[in-house]
């Protein structure tokens, strides 16, 4: 151990540094943020507009024209898997939009106020943690049908308590630190200490929980779609593609299930990575 | 996202209870896994009963005179309040009877009851090879530097395949492109049964497998780097000898518990997995209803999900507690 020649500022300064520059997280915020550009640059680089069908072209393999070949009605593969990255991610952002807004606000409260408002909020958490999220999500289905905004609500309900415990566990402590008694005791109203302390020191874990609810939101929202109780045919979304490349499977041609899937598989590995990551980094700072 | 209330529920009582008799435990968790189940029914009862369409346009047609409707109605009980209809629900769920079947035209008792055993046996299957696979694979990269790489891709990867990608891949290389597997169905006879299944199996144990491996590597480790054992290995105690004394008993708890969440959420992934393989059990049978918008089908399955899920976590929970006495104890001497 040669840092402990070094003095501890400076060791600590190394040590920093060489997380700082950690490859992994750098790979893995490269390809996320590779996939992002591709979720909204896609639609404009697609050779094909998603939904132009070409019968004469159908089913197609690799080729110069259709470089991923083509599906049962014509339709160029590459075209719609670059659209589908749109729907694919912007059901899941929007899934940890909701639930981390609406998690981290439970948790902070129920930290803050504790007592009854705690333990009222972990018996409703612990309903919710019952039902799992596809049984949620095909119990929206089931009531209005599919499309965008049934998968994405149920999800989120889904997803919020999982949030909430993470932020509560982390705000309860730092509801015990010194700096929120100081604040208390100059009479800083409590939503203000809430806000601009807590909210602002619990900020890399709540990042770090996003980024790992990602993953998985892009799990849950492909499978209701996969199912027939998310995105609704002729629409590009990747789980979609991979229920619809299940009937070209029977004759052998994988390209459209594979590839959809694999879109699914680096996306979730790169955001799981990532937020891991930031995870252990957020920890290692306390 | 399946770490649920295995733990929180024993380490929740802040009163300074010197030791909680095991009984006075058991009541308390039989009685929150009641509430749950109670409190979760009526969220989807409520949720189901808000769908837009009108159930009783698919019994009488939508030319029906008003007096059809309401007579229809009033059979189907709907001209009560939600409430009351709710309790009529479980009062008859309770005894056994799950409603009627509105595109079957039977009871749902009577249309689940040959599909859960087909269900069962896809979710027994998949446990076995989560427990088997899942546990082996921990063992390997927390005892061995060689593997532990090895067993971290594959976690890394497992966790991150949903169940219905590696379905649709299984499918398309092993049954179609290789021709080992049949490609749907739930098969036949014991055998045949186990040759239709093993390929949705692979697919619903993929992720978990990954899951329990994650957690069996870190309670391994933790294990194999404490006091006890390096005084093991001190005393000249064979590798193996002190994994399976040492190591092993002291991990099993975590593990068992990790294991245990996994054959709770496996009933909801198998709904993905006979979907994907058109396996005839109750997941299959619940989209269906979905599609046809058959909702005391849907309800019933709904609920049998969820009932499933409570009682394994609450036996976890249990389990838990009577195994390890120091999760009994809380303000008192640890």
């Amino acid at each position: 151990m040669t840092t402990l020649a070094l003095p501890a500022g400076r060791a600590a300064r190394i040590g920093r540094s060489v997380r700082r520059a950690d490859p992994v997280l750098l790979a893995a915020a490269t390809v996320c943020s590779l996939l992002v550009l591709l979720a909204v640059l896609g639609p404009l680089l697609a050779p094909y507009p998603p939904s132009q069908t070409d019968l004469l072209a159908a089913s197609q393999g690799p080729s110069a024209e259709h470089l991923l070949g083509t599906d049962s009605l014509g339709r160029d593969i590459l075209s719609r898997l670059m659209n589908g990255a749109r729907l694919s991610f912007m059901g899941p952002g929007l899934i940890v939009v909701l639930s981390l807004t609406l998690g981290t606000g439970l948790g902070i409260v129920a930290a803050w106020r504790g007592g009854i408002v705690d333990s009222a909020l972990s018996k409703v958490f612990n309903v919710v943690f019952a039902l799992p999220g596809i049984l949620v999500a095909i119990v929206a289905g089931a009531v209005f049908g599919g499309g965008f905004w049934a998968p994405v609500l149920a999800l989120s309900l889904v997803y919020t308590p999982y949030v909430a415990r993470v932020v509560r566990s982390a705000a309860v402590t730092e509801r015990r630190m010194a700096y929120v008694e100081a604040c208390e005791l100059a009479d800083m109203p409590a939503w203000r200490i809430c806000t601009h302390h807590i909210l602002r020191n619990l900020l890399p874990i709540v990042l770090a929980q996003a980024t790992i609810s990602f993953g998985s939101a892009l799990m849950d929202f492909g499978a209701a779609s996969f199912l027939g109780v998310g995105i609704q045919p002729p629409q590009a979304e990747w789980g979609l593609m991979v229920s619809e490349g299940q009937a070209d499977l029977l004759d052998g041609a994988m390209a459209q299930t594979l590839s959809a899937g694999l879109m699914i598989l680096i996306s979730v590995v790169a955001f799981n990575t990532l937020g891991e990551r930031l995870g252990s980094r957020a920890g290692g700072r306390r | 996202m399946t770490s649920t209330s295995a733990t929180s529920g024993t380490a929740r009582w802040t009163r300074p209870w010197p030791r909680l008799p095991v009984l006075r435990v058991i009541a308390r968790s039989v009685l929150g896994a009641a509430a749950t189940v109670l409190a979760a029914s009526f969220l989807i009862y409520a949720a189901l009963s808000l769908t837009p369409g009108d159930p009783v346009d698919q019994i009488v047609g939508q030319r029906a005179t008003p007096e059809q409707r309401a007579a229809a109605r009033a059979q189907l009980g709907l001209d009560e309040p939600l409430p009351v209809r709710y309790v009529h629900w479980v009062t008859d769920a309770v005894q056994g009877d799950l409603g009627r079947s509105i595109t079957y035209r039977q009871d749902v008792t009577g249309l689940v009851e040959p599909r859960i055993a087909t269900t069962l046996t896809l979710v027994a299957l998949a446990a076995v090879i989560i427990v088997v696979f899942g546990i082996a694979l921990g063992a390997f990269g927390g005892m061995s530097d060689r593997w532990r790489p090895v067993v971290s891709a594959f976690v890394g990867v497992g966790l991150s395949v949903p169940a219905f990608v590696s379905a649709t891949v299984l499918i398309g290389v092993f049954a179609v492109k290789l021709g080992w597997f049949p490609t749907f169905g739930a098969g036949d006879g014991f055998v045949d049964r186990l040759h239709h299944l093993l390929l949705p199996a692979i697919a619903l144990s993929l992720g978990w497998t990954a899951y329990v491996a994650q957690m069996t590597t870190a309670a391994v480790r933790e294990q194999a780097g404490k006091d006890h054992v390096t005084t093991a290995v001190g005393r000249g105690l064979g590798r193996g000898l002190v994994f399976r004394r040492h190591i092993l008993r002291n991990a099993a708890l975590p593990v068992m518990t990790a294991s245990g969440l996994t054959v709770a959420g496996l009933v909801a992934g198998s709904v993905i997995v006979e979907t994907a393989f058109s396996v005839d059990g109750i997941g299959s049978l619940l989209m269906k209803s979905v599609t046809n918008k058959d909702y005391p089908v849907v309800m019933a399955i709904s609920m049998l999900i969820v009932v499933i899920f409570v009682v394994v976590t609450t036996l976890l929970d249990l389990a838990q507690t009577v195994l390890d006495p120091r999760t009994r104890t809380t303000g008192g001497r640890k």
